[in-house]
C-alpha cells in the first residue's frame, strides 16, 4: 500500500467513525437517561454521565404494563395481518403487469403510474374515510389507509418477475395444463421470494412505525398502537396510569419519575428494532439501491 | 376475441384486489378535492353542499399563512436537498475508499439506523436534548454559566434544528444510494488512473463524480418532484405542535391537519390540500420531463 492511500485510509475512516458516534449519540443519551436517577435529572439535566442510576423509570412502566402490553399485540396484528395483506395484493398486480400482453394492461399500469403524480392529499382521504367507510375507531383503521399498496413496489416486483422468470418456465407450465392461479402460486411466488423479502421488510416496518393513521383515525385507546401510546405519552405522561383502574385509588401515592419515564418508554418502544435490525440491514441497503435503480 | 378476453379472467382477478384498493384509497379522494369549491356542510354531503365558488381559496390567500407555509415547505425542502446531498456524498465516497470491509459495514450499518426508526421516537430523542428544564443542551448550558434557552418557543433555531434531524434521519438512505452507484463504476478505470499517477482527489473529482452524475441527478429530480410535499412527521411531531413555533416550523402538510382536524375549518384546508396537489402534480410533471430528456430509463413515464 502506497504512502497517500494509507493517508487516506486514516483519514476516511476517522472522519465515518466520527460520524457514526454522531450518529449514535441520540440513542445513547435515551438509555442513560433512562437508567438515571431523576433527582438527579431535576438538578443537571438528562446527562451522558450520571452520578445516581436507577430503575425506578421501569419499575414504574412494568407496574403500569397492561396498556403497554395492549398495545405492542395491537401492533404486532396489524404489522402481521397488513403485511401479509400487501405482499399478496402487490404481488399480484405485479404479476399481471408483468404479462406481455393482455387487453387493458396499459389502462391499468397507468391506473397504478398515476397514484405516484397525483393525489387528493388528507382532506379527501379523511372525509371519505370516516364520513363514508365508517372507519374511526376500528382496526381496519390501522390496516388500511395509504399503507395497503404502493405503486413503487408494484414496479418493483414487476420488473424482478421480468427479469428474473424465465418466460419458458411459465410456458412449459402452461403446456403442461397448468393455470394462471396455480403458477401465481407455484412458480412464481416461490421464484420471487428475493423481492418478497426486501418489500416485505419494508412494508412490515411501514406498518410497525406508522403513527399517521392512529393520529388520524383512532381516539379510542384499546386500539391505540405502540406508536400511537407513545406519541400520546410524549405529550402527556400521566397517560399510563390515566387509564388504569389501580391509579385512580391510588392517586397521588405515588410520584411519577416523569423525566425518566419519558426516556424509558422510548427505550420500550425502540428495542424491537434495535434487536431485528442488524439482521434485516441487508435487504434494507438492497432495496434501497433497487429502487433508486428504478427510482 | 371472446375466448381471448376468457383466457385472460385470471389475470383481471389477480388485478382486482390492488384495482379496487387503489381505486378506494387514491381515486375516489381525487373525486374529494372538489370540496375546495364547495362550502361544506355535513347534513347536505359534499356533493349536495353548495358551490362557494373560489371563496375559499381567497381566504386562504388573504392569510399571511398561505406565503408562510409555501415559503416552508419550499425552502426547508431546498434545504434538506442540498445538505442530504453534500453528506451523503462524503459519506459514500469516504466508504467506497475504505478498504477495510468490515469497518464499512459497521459504519453502514449505523448510518442507516434512524432511517429505521419512526418520527415518534425521533420527537423523543430530540426532547432528551432539547427540553426546557431537563434536556441536555440547558444542562450544559447550565454547567458552563450560560443562561437556558427555551428551545420549544424560540423559532430562530428550528431551521438549523429541522435540517440537522432531517439529514442525521435520512443520510443514510442517500448514502446508500450514492454508494451503490460508485461500486458499479469500472475498476479497471481506477487502476488505469493509478498507473498514471492520479492522485486521490483527482479521481474523486475526474472519475467516480462524472460517473455517478446520472444518479445525483435523477435523486435531485425526483427530489425537486416533490418539493410541494414535507414529512409531516417532522413538521408535526418533532416541534410537538408547539404555537410559538408555527411560523418556523409549519408547512402546507401541517396546515392541512390543523385546520382539518384541530380548528374543523375544512373550507380553509381543502383549499390548502387542493393547492398542493395540483401545483405538486405540476412539479412532479415538470421534474419527470426533464428526467425523461436526461435520462429516460430513469423516469417514470
Amino acid at each position: 500500500m502506497s504512502e497517500t492511500n494509507k493517508k487516506v485510509q486514516v483519514i476516511a475512516n476517522i472522519i465515518m467513525a466520527a460520524a457514526t458516534i454522531l450518529i449514535l449519540i441520540p440513542f445513547i443519551l435515551l438509555f442513560i437517561s433512562s437508567f438515571t436517577d431523576s433527582t438527579e435529572i431535576a438538578l443537571n439535566g438528562y446527562s451522558f454521565f450520571p452520578k445516581k442510576w436507577s430503575m425506578e423509570a421501569y419499575a414504574y412502566i412494568w407496574k403500569e404494563k397492561s396498556q403497554i402490553f395492549r398495545a405492542y399485540f395491537i401492533t404486532i396484528i396489524v404489522t402481521a395481518v397488513g403485511t401479509t395483506a400487501s405482499l399478496l395484493i402487490t404481488m399480484m398486480y405485479a404479476y399481471a403487469l408483468s404479462k406481455d400482453y393482455f387487453p387493458g394492461k396499459k389502462f391499468f399500469s397507468m391506473f397504478l403510474l398515476f397514484t405516484m403524480l397525483f393525489n387528493g392529499g388528507l382532506v379527501p382521504t379523511y372525509t371519505m374515510y370516516t364520513r363514508y367507510f365508517h372507519i374511526k375507531n376500528t382496526i381496519w383503521a390501522l390496516l388500511i389507509p395509504s399503507l395497503l399498496m404502493g405503486a413503487m413496489n408494484v414496479i418493483l416486483v414487476r420488473s424482478y418477475i421480468q427479469n428474473n422468470v424465465p418466460a419458458s418456465l411459465t410456458e412449459a407450465a402452461y403446456i403442461d395444463g397448468a393455470n394462471e392461479y396455480k403458477i401465481f402460486a407455484q412458480i412464481i411466488m416461490p421464484l420471487s421470494k428475493p423481492i418478497a423479502v426486501v418489500i416485505g421488510m419494508f412494508i412490515g416496518v411501514g406498518y410497525w412505525n406508522d403513527w399517521t393513521n392512529g393520529l388520524y383515525y383512532v381516539t379510542d385507546n384499546k386500539l391505540y398502537s405502540i406508536q400511537q401510546l407513545l406519541n400520546n405519552m410524549l405529550k402527556n405522561i400521566e397517560f399510563l396510569s390515566s387509564n388504569s383502574a389501580a391509579s385512580a385509588s391510588a392517586a397521588g401515592a405515588v410520584e411519577i419519575p416523569k423525566s425518566t419515564v419519558r426516556m424509558a418508554i422510548a427505550v420500550v418502544g425502540i428495542l424491537p428494532i434495535l434487536i431485528i435490525y442488524p439482521y434485516v440491514q441487508k435487504f434494507f441497503v438492497k432495496g434501497i439501491a433497487l429502487g433508486a435503480v428504478k427510482g | 376475441m371472446k375466448t381471448k378476453i376468457k383466457k385472460c379472467i385470471p389475470i383481471y382477478v389477480m388485478l382486482l384486489p390492488g384495482f379496487l384498493y387503489l381505486l378506494i384509497n387514491n381515486y375516489l379522494p381525487m373525486g374529494g378535492l372538489v370540496m375546495a369549491f364547495k362550502n361544506v356542510n355535513w347534513q347536505k354531503g359534499i356533493w349536495g353542499s353548495d358551490w362557494a365558488g373560489l371563496k375559499n381559496f381567497e381566504y386562504l390567500f388573504k392569510t399571511p399563512d398561505a406565503f408562510n407555509i409555501t415559503r416552508n415547505t419550499v425552502c426547508y425542502n431546498i434545504a434538506f436537498i442540498i445538505v442530504n446531498l453534500v453528506v451523503a456524498l462524503l459519506f459514500a465516497i469516504l466508504l467506497s475508499e475504505i478498504k477495510n470491509k468490515l469497518a464499512v459495514k459497521c459504519y453502514q450499518t449505523v448510518i442507516m439506523l434512524p432511517f429505521m426508526i419512526s418520527m415518534v421516537i425521533v420527537s423523543y430523542l430530540a426532547y432528551a436534548f432539547l427540553a426546557g428544564d431537563t434536556g441536555l443542551f440547558n444542562g450544559l448550558r447550565r454547567n458552563m454559566g450560560l443562561n437556558e434557552i427555551s428551545w420549544y418557543t424560540e423559532p430562530k433555531y428550528w431551521p438549523f434544528i429541522l435540517v440537522i434531524i432531517h439529514c442525521w434521519k435520512s443520510v443514510g438512505y442517500g448514502t446508500v444510494v450514492y454508494l451503490s452507484s460508485i461500486l458499479g463504476i469500472d475498476q479497471e478505470l481506477y487502476e488505469a488512473a493509478a498507473v498514471d499517477g492520479i492522485k486521490e482527489l483527482q479521481k474523486i473529482r475526474y472519475i467516480t463524480l462524472p460517473l455517478i452524475k446520472p444518479t445525483i441527478i435523477t435523486m435531485m429530480l425526483l427530489n425537486v418532484g416533490r418539493i410541494f410535499y414535507s414529512d409531516f412527521g417532522l413538521f408535526y411531531q418533532v416541534p410537538m405542535s408547539s404555537g410559538a413555533l408555527i411560523d418556523a416550523t409549519s408547512t402546507i402538510d401541517t396546515y392541512v391537519y390543523r385546520g382539518l382536524i384541530t380548528l374543523g375549518d375544512v373550507g380553509m384546508s381543502s383549499a390548502a390540500g387542493f393547492y398542493q396537489s395540483i401545483v405538486g402534480f405540476i412539479l412532479i410533471l415538470v421534474a419527470n420531463w426533464i428526467t425523461n430528456k436526461y435520462s429516460a430509463e430513469n423516469a417514470l413515464f
